[in-house]
């Protein structure tokens, strides 16, 4: 199947700085598909560039098949964007934009409009200059969900929303790829959001990719944690390969060891007569940290 | 109260540079009356009879009140009073800008949960301007000590002016604890001064010692008389009334929560008017309530173009200073014509703000990020900056139609010859379109190229036009020169004969600005902040 989205060698310059710098990404139909990368690192450049705002200077972007530089309109009349910090305009009603903004985009789904308004609790009939921050996210956001269209860019487009409606909006993603089979490219960096809703991510970090895949596969390359009690004080599993950050006290035995070599470890501590076990697959936030503590430095 | 001191000192540090501007701007509109009135009626006698047309047009009762005394001094203070409103106005919004504009933008809370009392900043935005206002006062009265030897009448008129600033400071702040909005808060004052100004004017035409004007602030102010009896006790009149609504204003202040108003905020509906589904429609949402105000004021101008023209050009024909004044401004003809076309040129100036300020609303919704979610819709670049375009380029037409129509009845009405004067009147309203439609074309093209720019860029070409329309024929600058303002192009109508060459040349050129400016934003990048 052909993909939604592929960009290749994506660059970009703002004046002096390099905002992107050889981005490659690519979004299948039909997935939800998590953008990661720590501020400023170009997901919001990248977006841009997607909705033909911005005009690349190097590299392929392909979006559902055109050009979104050249067919920018009618590629426009096929997807919702969502900003991260929503600005309204202070005498419209919240409810007025999202009509508004359906409309421009060819149709709104009525019966979708007010479930989402029931569901992230929203007063449609305030105006824009009432709302607080998370309450003008909600409008951004539900003027993109209940729009007709196959694909959604949505650029964090949590921020500023409580927990509570933080889940609902997991539930309403869920049931988009599940039930409409829609394309969304949910750009974050609240992990635990990309974790819960994403097929596969990408990882960019100063206009680049660094990282991309299902989130098993991005597993299955690094480390599981352990966390084992023992019968009997271990020994060598020090010498066992892809094992780190061993710590051995006694009875107990915590370590980490690079997924492909699981199996040999596991039998090693079982000769030592296990008690209890603990063990981790790696969070999508170490793997996170693990990229961007290697910018830090 | 605590912080007043360091919240005073954040408003300067802010206003830096606006605020002496518009004190000293304000503060020289005194004297450059008494220069000019001055040498156009050098003498008590030719101000005498400067006060008899006057006091014969009901025109002039309505906008500047009932002259005193033919001295220069007085008839100074009596010719310049109409423009207190501006300082009104700008008093006003001085206070707004730094409590309610504050408030919504979030940053009051901000500044309020450092150590800050709860009437700190309204105190801090009062005191300043109130300051800014005497100051201007002093920069009245020592200027005008320069043209009229009397001292006291001197201090009266800076007083006069101080006080006025002061007064509607107050109101300013007041009406910035009514609503949640600016912009209602301006609204409701600007409304305030609006019936201020009409009750002076009832009580001005209709009594010799003032009546009803007594009702009015403004009308206080017009009592005082500077440079005749020089009534102090007026001032003390203001002073209570200020402390008065400044008690209101601190009171309601204590009553409301931060961020709220007053007034309960309206709510507006849940699902949009079937109308509202293209750029065009939102842009008249975020274009009328602007519009409609200059509508309303260009057809205030028109009644004023027509209701002057006859009576000022009597007087026109009776003083050779004033005339040769006018001749350089307005060209040889009827003098009524002179009138006419002068009046036109200075509202052509005027009316460009609107169209420099509809086509700057690109900018600020690109700025403001707002543009955005509506770029990445099915509306195109180009439909998107059409609907604001059309606001920048049929806006100014329809205020001038509108000028041109009124002003051509009441002057016809005046001179009982409508079907002659009404397409005559209309003609010279709307000759100076092109050149009004090239300074907002100039705007767009400066969005197009360099946005960052492009308020700055408008702006400035208008005061350059200003000033070279008003100061290039005084101060005998080469015609090459002056040919530079659109404004200079503009053929004599009615009185002089309409050549259409300019006309088309000056369409054609900001037709040509629009174009390029366009052409521009659909290659560039969106948002440039």
């Amino acid at each position: 199947m052909e993909n939604a989205i592929t960009v290749a060698g994506l660059t970009k310059r703002f004046g002096h700085t390099r905002a992107l710098d050889g981005l490659d990404l690519e979004v299948r139909q039909g997935e939800v598909h998590g953008f990661l990368g720590p501020n400023g690192s170009g997901k919001t450049t990248t977006i841009r560039i997607l909705l033909g705002l911005l005009r690349a200077d190097g590299g392929t972007t392909t979006l559902l098949g055109g050009d979104p530089w050249r067919d920018s309109v009618a590629l426009h009349r096929r997807l919702a964007y969502c900003p991260g910090d929503v600005t309204l305009w202070p005498n419209l009603s919240g409810g007025e934009v999202i009509d508004l903004l359906g409309r421009l985009r060819g149709g709104l789904d009525p019966k979708r409009r007010k479930d989402l308004l029931e569901r992230f609790d929203l007063d449609p009939r305030k105006k824009g200059r009432a709302y607080s921050k998370g309450n003008r996210q909600k409008v951004g956001l539900i003027a993109a969900l209940a729009s007709d269209v196959e694909l959604l860019l949505l650029d964090e487009p949590t921020s500023g929303l409580d927990p509570l409606m933080e889940e609902v909006f997991r539930q309403v993603i869920h049931e988009e790829a599940r039930d409409s089979g829609r394309t969304v490219l949910l750009s974050s960096h609240i992990l635990s959001e990309v974790e819960a809703l994403c097929d596969r991510v990408t990882i960019i970090r100063e206009g680049r990719t660094v990282e991309t895949g299902s989130l098993a596969d991005l597993r299955h390359l690094r480390r599981t944690s352990i966390t084992a009690e023992l019968a009997s004080p271990p020994h060598g599993l020090a010498e066992l390969p892809g094992v780190h950050d061993l710590e051995a006290t006694d009875h107990t035995v915590r370590l980490q060891v690079d997924t492909q070599h699981l199996d040999p470890v596991l039998r090693q501590l079982t000769t030592f007569g296990v008690r209890t076990l603990v063990s981790q697959p790696p969070t999508l936030e170490e793997l996170f940290l693990r990229h961007y503590e290697v910018t830090s430095r | 109260m605590t912080g007043t001191g360091a919240l005073a000192r954040l408003i300067l540090r802010r206003d830096r540079v606006l605020l002496p501007l518009w004190v000293f701007l304000i503060g020289l509109l005194p004297v450059f009356v008494a220069s000019s009135t001055g040498s156009l009626y050098p003498t008590d006698e030719a101000r005498a009879g400067y006060i008899r047309d006057a006091l014969s047009n009901t025109l002039f009762l309505v906008l500047y009140g009932r002259p005193t005394e033919p001295g220069l001094g007085a008839l100074t203070s009596w010719r310049a009073s109409t423009s207190m409103a501006i300082l009104a106005l700008i008093s006003m919004f001085t206070v707004i800008r730094h409590t309610r504009v504050e408030e919504e933008a979030g940053r009051r809370d901000l500044v309020e949960s450092t150590v800050v009392g709860r009437y700190a900043g309204l105190l801090a935005a009062l005191l300043v301007t109130c300051g800014a206002n005497v100051v201007l006062g002093g920069v009245v009265t020592l200027t005008m000590l320069g043209q009229d030897p009397s001292t006291e009448g001197a201090l009266a008129i800076g007083a006069a002016w101080a006080a006025v600033g002061c007064l509607f400071a107050v109101v300013g702040a007041v009406t910035a604890q009514l609503s949640q909005s600016p912009a209602a808060a301006r609204g409701i004052g600007g409304a305030v001064l609006a019936v201020a100004f009409v009750v002076r004017a009832i009580g001005n035409v209709n009594s010799e010692t003032g009546g009803a004007a007594w009702l009015s602030p403004l009308g206080w102010i017009d009592q005082i008389h500077p440079y005749s009896d020089n009534r102090w006790w007026v001032l003390g009149l203001v002073a209570g009334f200020g402390a008065l609504l400044a008690w209101l204003a601190f009171a309601l202040a204590a009553r409301r929560d931060v961020g709220a108003g007053i007034v309960a905020p309206r709510l507006g509906p849940a699902q949009a008017a079937p109308g509202l589904r293209s750029p065009l429609a939102l842009a008249w949402r975020l274009h009328r309530g602007a519009l409609l105000g200059w509508l309303a004021s260009f057809a205030f101008f028109g009644v004023l173009v027509g209701g002057f023209a006859e009576t000022a050009g009597k007087m026109l024909g009776e003083n050779p200073a004033l005339k040769e004044y006018m001749e350089r401004v307005g060209g040889t003809s009827a003098f009524s014509d002179i009138v006419i076309v002068g009046l036109f040129s200075v509202g052509a100036l005027g009316l460009s703000g609107l169209a420099i300020s509809a086509a700057l609303r690109l900018r600020t919704e690109e700025a403001s990020l707002r543009s955005e979610p509506v770029l990445a819709t099915g509306a195109s670049r180009l439909r998107w900056a059409g609907s604001h375009l059309a606001f920048a380029v049929l806006g100014p037409a329809v205020a001038m139609l509108l000028a041109g129509t009124i002003g051509g009845l009441v002057h016809g009405a005046d001179t009982g010859h409508v079907a002659r004067e009404l397409p005559r009147v209309l003609a010279g309203a709307l000759v100076q379109l092109p050149a009004v439609w090239l300074l907002g074309a100039l705007t767009v093209a400066m969005f197009g190229l360099l946005p960052r720019y492009a308020a700055i860029g408008g702006w400035l070409a208008l005061s350059f036009c200003f000033f070279l329309g008003q100061l290039g024929a005084l101060l005998q600058l080469p015609q090459s020169i002056m040919d530079i303002s659109p404004f200079t192009h503009v053929p004599r109508v009615p009185g002089g004969e309409l050549a259409w060459t300019p006309l088309i040349v000056l369409t054609v050129v900001a037709a040509a600005f629009v174009a390029v400016g366009l052409a521009a934003f659909r290659r560039r990048d969106v948002p440039v902040t």
